[in-house]
């Protein structure tokens, strides 16, 4: 099911959640909403789902206006973060409630319904805890009864918030390869809320960085890691340093001094570069700053560098170093970003 | 390693091993407490109907009249404790679902019948609902002061905070998203109420249920006013008991005791058993 959302606001007692948000997603996408708390992922996914409802705007399900409709309406199926499940009921009966819930007019049999509960226990790999409730399961299991359950209803699109929020980081890691093969076999449209950038990049086919109430960017793990719309996509996703800097004809100047690389437009404006992007040099037109700490990370070393700001605080930025060459503390480095982008402020 | 497990798994303990201090003081304290308010007086009461023998007793608890007392006593309390347990449900969702001018103070009002002299509760009512009463007079000549209605009336009122201080905090806890997962799952308001958050609150209701019931049974001040006190109409179990010992027959008035306290046992036993069932079913995800 195509979803498409149009120019929706949000507001929370004149506090606006959600500020002019436009997206489509394309039927069978996993879309991942990523960014940092109060940034208004929750808020969209409940307006998709019909949880609330937008003080401006539409959303299309498909050709269907289903601004108006209500969540019983839309047919959605909602993971939630604590999963929600029904604790007086088993985990058949749990799966099994939105089928049981319909109206006798479109409501299988009792032996359709017990077949499709234990089909979709098989799907989710937990055949045999028909019997169980929730509470004698592990988080990993109720994660996957919760999704189960959502699925029972054959929704049009799939919605999580934090899907993986609450569970522990091996379990967190094996669920997360599971979702991808899960959406790949079922292939439905799937949404799902994230702050774990790690969790977003690998696992969805688009990313959508949301901050303040707005879509930042929109794009594949690839385009919003290289190519980052904004200085916040740019600082939120991944390792990186900013610096200010000034633009003029078209060389890039730190302090007054430029330091050997080039940028298109002119103008005032801030120099992001990430921690690998970055070179040590030997040449006086570069950046330099002390050494005041270096540590390991994984395959990796980081040099912590601060720049010198005539009284002020020194600016302080990373700085990939090599394994085996380790820079020593306290010494002065210099170098250059291989890599890097200009966000000027015009 | 086995040798060791079983013996010291076989070594008989009071206790089990904790870093909490001060369990011989306060199992102490607890127990000399329990003797002196609960259990030497339970005993002196058994003591006494002891001196009728089998055959006494047996004569009390076949007298038409004990009878009929119990009869209306448990009858009476569980009526009226089934009603608090629907207004009381309703009442604490009310007080926990919205949010209203007054809303504090009813959530006070509830406690009163706690702190009201029952005796006050039931002057009140009484000449509320008696025949030439406000209310009373509306349903003449259909009667409800002076019958056993009126004693479900005044237990009603007497057992209502029970229920409610019992459901309310249960159902304040109530997580939004069990709701919100009921309507995501195409249930209606009806059905997500009725098949969903009703079934959680159960043990918290047969708790209020319980509560309500056992203060019913025993409650005495408010509900010699409004009864009536008729023999075999309307005379209520602690009204007999206190009717024989203006008698001097203490043995009789503790027969009445023991077997009121039996009866109350059991029943408070099995609701303990149902609401021990449901916890260790539902736990506490």
């Amino acid at each position: 099911m195509e979803v498409t959302i149009n120019n929706i606001r949000k507001e929370f007692e004149r506090f606006p959640a959600l500020n002019d948000v436009s997206l489509k997603i394309a039927s069978g996408e996993l879309i991942a909403l990523l960014g940092p708390s109060g940034s208004g992922k929750t808020t969209l996914l409940r307006l998709i789902a019909g949880l609330d409802f937008p003080t401006a705007g539409k959303i299309f399900f498909g050709d269907e206006d289903a601004s108006n409709h209500s969540v019983q309406e839309r047919n959605v199926g909602f993971v939630f973060q604590h999963y929600a499940l029904f604790r007086h009921m088993t985990v058949a009966e749990n799966i099994g409630f939105g089928l049981k819930v319909r109206p006798s007019s479109s409501r299988p049999p009792k032996s359709e319904i017990r077949r499709r509960v234990s089909d979709l226990l098989d799907m989710v790999q937990l055949g045999g805890l028909e019997k169980r409730y929730p509470n004698q399961l592990s988080g990993g299991q109720r994660q996957r009864v919760a999704l189960a359950r959502a699925m029972a209803i054959e929704p049009r699109i799939l919605l999580l918030d934090e899907p993986f929020g609450a569970l522990d980081a091996k379990v967190r890691k094996e669920l997360r390869r599971w979702l991808r093969e899960f959406h790949d076999r079922t292939g439905h449209t799937t949404v799902f809320v994230t702050h774990d950038q790690e969790e977003a990049l690998e696992l969805a086919d688009r990313v959508v960085v949301m901050s303040q109430g707005k879509i930042e960017q929109v794009g594949s793990a690839d385009d919003v890691y290289d190519r980052p719309g904004s200085p916040f996509v740019f600082s939120f996703i991944g390792e990186s340093s900013h610096l200010p800097v000034e633009v003029k004809e078209r060389t890039v100047l730190f302090q007054g001094q430029p330091i050997g690389i080039s940028e298109s437009v002119d103008g005032g404006g801030e120099l992001f570069f990430r921690p690998e992007d970055v070179s040590l040099v030997d040449a006086p037109d570069a950046l330099f700053g002390k050494v005041t700490a270096c540590r390991r990370l994984a395959g990796t070393r980081i040099a912590e560098i601060d720049i010198a700001n005539d009284g002020y605080a020194p600016y302080h930025v990373e700085v990939e170093v090599s394994l085996h060459a380790p820079v020593a503390l306290g010494s002065v480095v210099r170098f250059r970003p291989t890599r890097w982008k200009v966000f000027t402020n015009n | 390693m086995t040798h060791n497990a079983t013996a010291s798994s076989a070594k008989w303990r009071l206790k089990q091993p904790s870093i909490i201090p001060g369990f011989g003081l306060t199992l102490g304290f607890s127990l000399a407490y329990l003797s002196l308010i609960i259990l030497i007086p339970v005993a002196g009461l058994l003591w006494r109907t002891a001196e009728l023998g089998w055959s006494g007793f047996f004569a009390v608890l076949t007298d038409r009249r004990t009878l009929d007392a119990l009869y209306i006593s448990f009858g009476t309390a569980f009526l009226a404790a089934l009603v608090n347990v629907v207004f009381g449900t309703i009442l604490a969702w009310v007080l926990t679902r919205y949010n209203f001018r007054g809303r504090r103070l009813i959530d006070a009002m509830v406690d009163l019948p706690f702190a009201l002299p029952t005796a006050v509760a039931g002057i009140a009512l009484a000449s509320l609902y008696a025949p030439n009463g406000w209310i009373g007079s509306l349903f003449m000549p259909f009667r409800i002061a002076f019958t056993p209605l009126g004693i479900v009336i005044a237990l009603i009122f007497i057992g209502l905070p029970f229920v409610v201080r019992t459901v309310q905090p249960i159902m304040e806890e109530i997580d939004r998203e069990v709701e919100e997962a009921a309507a995501t799952l195409g249930a209606n308001r009806f059905q997500a109420i009725s098949k969903v958050i009703l079934p959680g609150l159960t043990p918290a209701i047969l708790t209020g249920f319980a509560l309500a019931f056992a203060r019913g049974v025993g409650e005495y001040g408010s509900v010699i006013f409004i009864a009536g006190n008729i023999p075999y109409v309307s005379e209520i179990a602690p009204l007999l008991i206190v009717i024989r010992l203006e008698e001097f027959n203490y043995a009789g008035a503790t027969a009445i005791a023991t077997i009121m306290l039996l009866i109350s046992f059991m029943m408070l036993l099995v609701i303990n058993l149902i609401q021990a069932w449901s916890r260790r079913r539902y736990g506490n995800v």
